[in-house]
């Protein structure tokens, strides 16, 4: 009897993990169809920089091409001038970064570690101005920076942008969970608050600092609207906007040649993410949660 | 890191009170300042501009009272903007809650590799939308373009995409989604792991199938983050400009031309500063008001779920 059981019981489990098997494959073909959704497009772009404008224009299409093209680099590179695309885009996505995690660091310390009366009306006042992004004021601001004589130059690109709320929001959060007792204990030290930030606070705050320099870096490098309207001179140009150039330029038939300068705006946002997804993605789902 | 003060602490404590204050603002002056100048000043500088007829090049402003506004809202053009904004907005506000949960549910079963899976699916989200456009630009072209692969399989003529009034903005939103739809995802996935799971296993004692717990569980737990991804998708959305910028300029004739491709034209292109300041106020409002829906209103009835 005690065998028939132990049969009986071993049939059921049996037939359960053929369920949960058919049950664990129809979702790893899910899933599997979704990544290919996202992947797809990508695989589509790099097989596209390297083909010939024959096997461009052929269909059925060809997935990967013959022999690789890879003249279709150099000619974007010389059709649009991307070296100095690239030099533009460094300089204002270093700046902007670093004014962004210095003022925000700043910020977000004055308002935990500092007081100041009425300081919760001045961060709602801050907080406001996420309300006001630059999308909606890119006229004024137009005007702005051409009266400064800041058109086609580096900080007319930088300096409207540099003003920190979200980050500020974010390191705000972060600074209120350090733990009090090591703060007490330097300031008991006789600890100031520029040693207080610079050797306590910043040091226990790597990471978020880190996430906030990532959220913004990625905002920088992508940044379309407001270059392009500071800008008219191709040599000031960043690297979206000096795509979008290369596009003019090549028309719509030289796709080889387009997804090619694609990949050189791209690229380094990818690396950067294959390398840090982690902090960027926790840094996003971080301030939807708390805030 | 110690450095041991030799003076007597309380003295020092009632100077230090406004010292602090002083350094308060120190620490903060910069960034209002930056805030003042490029986010509270040019709103009232707009509204100002609205109210005038200017070319941007002219030394005078003419003050011409509310005509801007008159002649934006007495327009068909202006209906059709309206109509392209909610039309474009909707359909990636659905996409975005419908698509992302999806994903999130999938990511969210123990799978092998769904780490990567995440990874992958949230990438387009970092890279620059003016990339991804031309990438799209090219798939949707009707001959050689992926698109016709995917369609021809289902026995599917491919639309002229790009070039279609009807198919023109499905085009763009499907792109945007695209980008996008990762960041909505990995939020519903922050918040599905944020469910007790406790509340799975009493509604499967109570003899719950898994279709009514996600009903009864899953979806009023998510209601304050699905909250969160509307309003964030609808204050993003609605100022999407680097896709439509490179895949149809706000055409063919005006069928993808949403509020902020419309105030770019008539400031950058058409140098009608009036109309484009006036546009900018619409846009402002309308983004306060999807916020202030948010603070006053949801906030108040997704709390106690």
């Amino acid at each position: 009897m005690d065998i028939t059981l132990e049969k009986s019981a071993e049939a059921r489990s049996g037939r359960a993990t053929w369920l949960d098997v058919s049950t664990q494959l129809l979702k790893y073909a899910i899933l599997l169809l979704f990544v290919a959704v996202f992947l797809v497009p990508v695989f589509w772009m790099v097989s596209a920089s390297l083909k010939t404008l024959q096997e461009i224009y052929t269909f059925p299409p060809q997935w990967i091409p013959e022999s690789f093209k890879w003249s279709n680099y150099v000619e974007a590179w010389y059709a649009a001038p991307f070296g100095r695309f690239y030099v533009n885009t460094i300089i204002t996505t270093f700046f902007g970064v670093a004014a962004e995690v210095i003022l925000g660091m700043m910020t977000a310390y004055a308002f935990v570690y500092l007081p100041f009366p009425g300081k919760n009306v001045l961060f709602l006042v801050l907080l406001a101005a996420l309300m006001v992004p630059i999308h909606v004021t890119i006229l004024p601001n137009y005007l702005t920076v051409a009266r400064l004589g800041w058109l086609n130059t580096y900080q007319g690109i930088i300096v409207p942008g540099a003003a920190v709320a979200f980050g500020t929001f974010l390191l705000r959060q972060h600074f209120l969970t350090l733990p009090n007792e090591i703060l007490e204990a330097a300031r008991i030290e006789g600890a100031g608050h520029i040693l207080l930030l610079t050797r306590v606070v910043l040091p226990l705050s790597r990471t978020t600092l880190v996430t906030v320099g990532l959220i913004a870096l990625v905002g920088k490098w992508n940044d379309f609207l407001w270059p392009l309207i500071v800008t008219n001179q191709t040599a000031m140009r960043v690297l979206p906007v000096g795509l979008s150039y290369l596009y003019q330029q090549e028309g719509t038939n030289q796709w080889g040649i387009i997804m090619a300068g694609t990949i050189f705006v791209v690229l380094p946002i990818l690396v950067i993410f294959v390398w840090a997804q982690r902090h960027i993605i926790s840094g996003l789902t971080a301030g939807a949660t708390k805030g | 890191m110690v450095i041991v003060n030799p003076r007597v602490h309380a003295p020092a404590k009632r100077r230090g009170f406004r010292r602090e204050h002083l350094l308060f603002l120190a620490f903060v002056t910069p960034n209002f300042f930056l805030l003042g100048v490029f986010s509270y000043w040019p709103l009232l500088y707009q509204a100002y501009l609205s109210l005038t007829r200017w070319d941007m090049i002219s030394p005078r402003k003419l003050f011409v009272g509310l005509d801007n506004y008159r002649y934006m809202f007495g327009g068909s053009e202006f209906y059709e903007v309206m109509f392209n904004t909610f039309y474009f907005t909707g359909a990636v506000l659905v996409g975005s809650i419908v698509l992302g949960l999806a994903l999130a549910l999938l990511l969210n079963q123990r799978l092998r590799g769904r780490t990567v899976a995440r990874a992958i699916i949230f990438a387009p989200y970092v890279l620059s939308g003016a990339a991804i456009g031309l990438v799209w630009a090219y798939i949707f072209d009707p001959v050689y373009g992926l698109m016709r692969v995917f369609l021809n399989f289902f026995y599917i003529v491919s639309p002229n995409w790009l070039v279609d009034t009807t198919w023109a903005m499905p085009a763009v939103i499907i792109v945007y989604l695209w980008k996008n739809v990762g960041y909505s995802a990995v939020i519903y996935l922050a918040g599905l792991q944020n469910i007790p799971q406790e509340l799975y296993e009493a509604a499967k004692v109570d003899g719950a199938n898994s279709w009514q717990s996600f009903w009864h569980i899953t979806v009023p737990q998510l209601s304050p983050v699905t909250f969160f991804i509307s309003v964030t998708t609808i204050l993003f959305s609605i100022q999407a400009f680097d896709i439509i910028a490179v895949m149809t300029g706000g055409g063919p004739v005006n069928a993808t031309t949403t509020l902020v491709w419309y105030l770019y034209e008539q400031g950058f292109i058409a140098f009608r500063a009036g109309i484009a300041a006036a546009a900018g106020m619409l846009l402002f409002v309308l983004m306060l008001l999807i916020t202030m829906f948010q603070v006053f209103f949801v906030q108040r009835r997704v709390h106690y779920s």
